[in-house]
């Protein structure tokens, strides 16, 4: 068991390698964002300070399309926190694997809870459940991926025009290759199965809801399906 | 609108979301049921991530041969529950994809 051992630089090294399939994935869509957060009037350092401030992919999308369509600010906060809702449920499940920590650590391991470095970084947890420092490994997920968000923003602002068809490259099926990748290894029992299955199903019923919310909604669907069986078969063991 | 301010308070309420339960991990213990739940997050969220963008890349169905998000992925379906390796699930369906997404132009 030589992951027991990794030291600090090796864990942050690995999830700076676990992080890199979703940077790649990442990259079209900060690119993205400075080409439209620019059209949409804000200056270099405004969108600048909404990848680095803000930190929120989706969120940044909606609130530069909200912005530009006239919509009032209030409105554009309540879309946010409905948007990022479900990294209530991505804390909700690092919790126990943080509670050790010093706030010094909390708050930037919190700060850097996007989608992408949940998905890179809980793998780990799960895998070396005895190893004490995780924490490293969640570190290089977010540092990577945080540090390439805002690069990528920073040529969309720059760059946007020239790289204009980046959207349709297909750098983005690099996500989703990797969410798969990280999904069917689990798929080992029923209620996972079942649970993922319902997960996926919603999701594409509830696609065209507003703000994601389609999202929260698959996702809470799938875990409570898989919640019922997995208590159920329990129940039929004992 | 002042843009500032308008990224301070989606700063506030992104942190702050993000942030709440950290704050205080120590003193929150959860129900058993929701961390019974809690074991299906990781899959279920993924997987409602992932479905639409491999089956509705242009945001309708679209299950056909025209389709190279839907060929890419279905691969790396085949490929995650046949193997169950994360990493040659990414190159195997990545290559698979753009070699298609290329084929067919």
């Amino acid at each position: 068991m030589t992951e027991l051992s990794a030291s600090n630089t090796q864990q942050f090294n690995r999830g700076v390698i676990d992080s890199m399939p979703l940077v790649l994935g990442g990259i079209p869509f900060g690119v993205i964002f400075g080409t439209l957060a620019m059209n949409a009037g804000f200056d270099i350092w405004q969108t600048i300070g909404m990848s680095s401030i803000v930190f929120a992919g989706s969120a940044q999308f909606v609130a530069v399309g909200m912005l530009a369509a006239g919509t009032s600010m209030g409105f554009i906060i309540g879309a946010t926190i409905i948007i990022n809702l479900r990294h209530l449920i991505y804390a909700a499940s690092m919790l126990p694997h943080v509670k050790h920590l010093p706030q010094r650590w909390r708050v930037p391991l919190g700060f850097l809870l996007v989608d992408e470095v949940f998905a890179a970084t809980y793998p780990r947890y799960l895998q070396n459940p005895q190893s004490n420092n995780n924490h490293w490994h969640y570190l290089g997920v977010g540092v990577s991926f945080f540090v390439s968000w805002n690069i990528a923003t920073v040529v969309g602002i720059f760059f946007g025009a020239n790289v204009e068809g980046i959207g349709s490259w297909g750098l983005d099926f690099a996500m989703s290759a990797t969410f798969i990748g990280m999904v069917m290894p689990h798929l080992v029992n029923k209620p996972m199965i079942a649970g993922v299955l319902t997960s996926g199903v919603v999701a594409l019923a509830t696609y065209h809801l507003p703000h994601k919310m389609g999202l929260v909604i698959a996702s809470i669907s799938g875990m409570a399906v898989g919640y019922y069986l997995d208590s159920r078969r329990e129940v039929t063991e004992k | 609108m002042n843009i500032w301010l308008l990224i301070a308070l989606m700063a506030l309420v992104t942190f702050s979301i993000r942030y709440a339960l950290y704050a205080r991990a120590n003193a929150i213990t959860l129900p058993a049921k929701l961390e019974r739940a809690l074991k299906f997050s990781a899959p279920c969220v993924l997987t409602a991530i992932w479905v639409p963008s491999v089956l509705m890349p242009n945001g309708e169905i679209d299950i056909t041969l025209t389709n190279p998000y839907f060929i890419g992925g279905f691969v790396a379906v085949v490929i995650g529950l046949w193997k169950k390796n994360t990493l040659l699930t990414i190159v195997v369906s990545m290559v698979c994809f753009f070699t298609y997404k290329w084929f067919i132009g």
